[in-house]
């Protein structure tokens, strides 16, 4: 372990280790973004379909999450093993960066439909009725009711998927999409070279804490509700236990 | 009385269907009059709060028409109710306000659905909240208000598109009774100043007294009772009226076989201590107070007394010739057969 001490190691592996986090970001971040513009509608969609919705619909509501509950129950490797050729379609490569961020986001986005369900279902029922009272339509309730006021929950929750798909792109690793999940696997397990397996870790541990900090900073400052009740935090080795526990 | 602005007509509504159905409102008729303030009152589950919805339609009624300002609400498409809505406006026991807006947003959240230009939006926005004596707080999140300046909000807010009919859902349940009695002056200077109706959907008979030219009593999803809120509380002629006007409960049963009472009522006259008092002076009859329950609005006296009279049959029809000779008073035998 005292490899890392030293300086030759950083010039070895310095610029793998460079790349490896950058293409962490990368997966994490387009994942993210996409994985979002798929959970968010379908979210909202559940919350308005419910028995107790605005737009109470059964059928859909039932459909909607027999589909969300398939995604979620496949394990992510499987799944990305299971989707090659969908992947292909898309990004045109079934490995790599581009081929990791298809089954990123196709298994985020059930994730994130639930995570936005819970936090819209935060909502008082009470505002709502009050919005209905004074004409609103559907989409301005969703608009303006639903997504601002469950904002500081919708932050965290966001934390939380993050997260998530970190983790997942550590998984994406083992079967070449890169980053540093594939730098742990490959020299660390598979060359039998456990500082950079540490380095890694230590990083992927730093990477949870900035974004879990940040998050949760940002959910506190916008959150105009005094009541510290609602707020959420989670301890460092809550977050460890999550990011380990990934399916 | 001026031209009906609410009329609601053979309203029922059905929760669930079949064996579990519920039945909250049956056959309601009411008629609410352009300007007044009209109350709504009976005991938790009379279906109060079912019937205001189904005014803005908020429920849909299973059968019946709601008609509000000439228009039949019950008939209108989703869009158009979506319009009329901004005539017929709400506020609610819990406030209900937007908490992640301060007051002046959450003020100028219905111009905002309706598109009123921002700008103009504002300006009506702090008239509204210097209305409701809150135009220092107009910066403020809901959070850091108190129960009574939150509803002064919501008052605000539910004024914001000149709306001509207010309705309000428990509005003071969740206040203490200081507050509440600074909201109800409220209502009641903004349906002087502005004309709107007002209707109130309350558990407490006091609400009423301090607010209402009418009252509707419901009672099982029925409407038990209604009409001038003077004439209910002095002739309640139902059992549900009778148990919110008296709470006590002035009743006969309790008392020992053979008395011979007499129910006063009392109906905006005299105080009734000077009647007890004159009928000893002047008869030299003494009466016995069995059981009373009065109170007194806007320097009135209302209520029943349950007054027990002399054995002796002379003077009994002397002290109830005597009670019925003073204005404002009725009284009415009653006679107690074990």
């Amino acid at each position: 372990m005292a490899d890392l001490l030293t300086a030759e190691f950083w010039t070895k592996y310095g610029p793998l280790l460079l790349d490896g986090t950058i293409d962490t970001l990368v997966m994490t971040g387009i994942s993210t973004v996409f994985a979002y513009l798929l959970g968010l509608p379908l979210g909202v969609a559940l919350i308005l379909t419910q028995p107790h919705g605005i737009r109470p619909n059964n059928i859909i509501y039932k459909v909607l999450g027999w589909i969300i509950n398939v995604g979620r129950s496949l394990p992510f490797i499987i799944l990305m093993v299971a989707i090659m050729d969908f992947t292909k379609l898309i990004v045109g490569t079934k490995i790599g960066v581009r081929g990791a961020i298809v089954p990123l986001v196709v298994s985020a986005a059930p994730f994130i439909a639930r995570m936005v369900e819970t936090s819209l279902a935060e909502v008082d029922a009470g505002v709502v009725e009050a919005a209905q009272s004074m004409g609103a339509s559907t989409f301005q309730i969703v608009w303006k009711v639903y997504l601002p006021e469950a904002k500081p929950s919708l932050v965290l929750g966001g934390a939380i998927s993050i997260v998530t798909i970190l983790a997942y792109t550590a998984i994406a690793g083992a079967i070449g999409a890169g980053g540093l999940g594939d730098l742990a696997i490959r020299y660390g397990y598979q060359r039998r070279y456990p500082p950079m397996l540490l380095v890694t870790v230590i990083f992927l541990i730093v990477l949870v804490q900035l974004i879990q900090s940040v998050f949760s900073h940002v959910s506190n400052r916008i959150d105009k509700r005094l009541d510290s009740g609602h707020k959420k935090g989670f301890e460092p080795l809550e977050l460890l236990f999550r990011f380990t526990h990934t399916k | 009385m001026s031209e009906s602005i609410i009329q609601i007509q053979h309203l029922t509504k059905t929760f669930g269907d079949g064996d579990t159905a519920v039945h909250a409102l049956e056959d309601i008729n009411l008629d609410i009059k352009q300007g007044e303030i009209f109350g709504i009152i009976g005991l938790s589950g009379a279906g109060k709060s079912t019937l205001v919805r189904c005014i803005n339609l908020l429920e849909r009624p299973t059968s019946g028409t709601v008609t509000v300002d000439g228009k039949e609400m019950t008939a209108l498409s989703e869009k158009e109710l979506r319009l009329a809505r901004r005539d017929v406006t709400m506020i609610f026991q819990s406030f209900n306000l937007l908490m992640q807006r301060t007051c002046l947003k959450n003020v100028c959240f219905p111009m905002e659905l309706s598109g009123v230009p921002a700008v103009q939006a504002k300006k009506r926005a702090l008239e509204l909240l210097e209305i409701v004596g809150l135009a220092d707080k107009a910066d403020a999140y809901p959070s850091q208000l108190s129960g009574g300046q939150k509803q002064r909000v919501a008052i605000a807010r539910a004024l914001a598109t000149d709306p001509k009919v207010l309705l309000c859902d428990e509005a003071t349940s969740a206040l203490d009774p200081t507050t509440t009695a600074s909201i109800l002056a409220l209502l009641k200077d903004l349906n002087a100043k502005l004309g709107v109706t007002v209707v109130v959907i309350t558990h407490q008979m006091s609400v009423i007294e301090e607010i209402c030219s009418r009252v509707a009593i419901l009672d099982g999803g029925v409407v038990a009772e209604q009409g001038n809120v003077e004439d209910i509380f002095s002739h309640p002629s139902t059992d549900a009226a009778r148990r919110l006007v008296y709470p006590g409960g002035v009743s006969v049963s309790q008392y020992p076989a053979g008395t011979h009472a007499v129910r006063v009522a009392f109906n905006g006259g005299t105080a009734y201590q000077p009647l007890i008092a004159s009928l000893a002076i002047d008869l030299g009859v003494k009466v016995n107070i069995l059981g009373a329950d009065t109170r007194n609005i806007d320097g009135k006296a209302f209520g029943t007394m349950l007054l027990g009279l002399p054995d002796d049959p002379n003077e009994a029809a002397k002290a109830l010739s005597y009670i019925r000779s003073q204005p404002n008073v009725s009284a009415e035998e009653v006679e107690y057969h074990g």
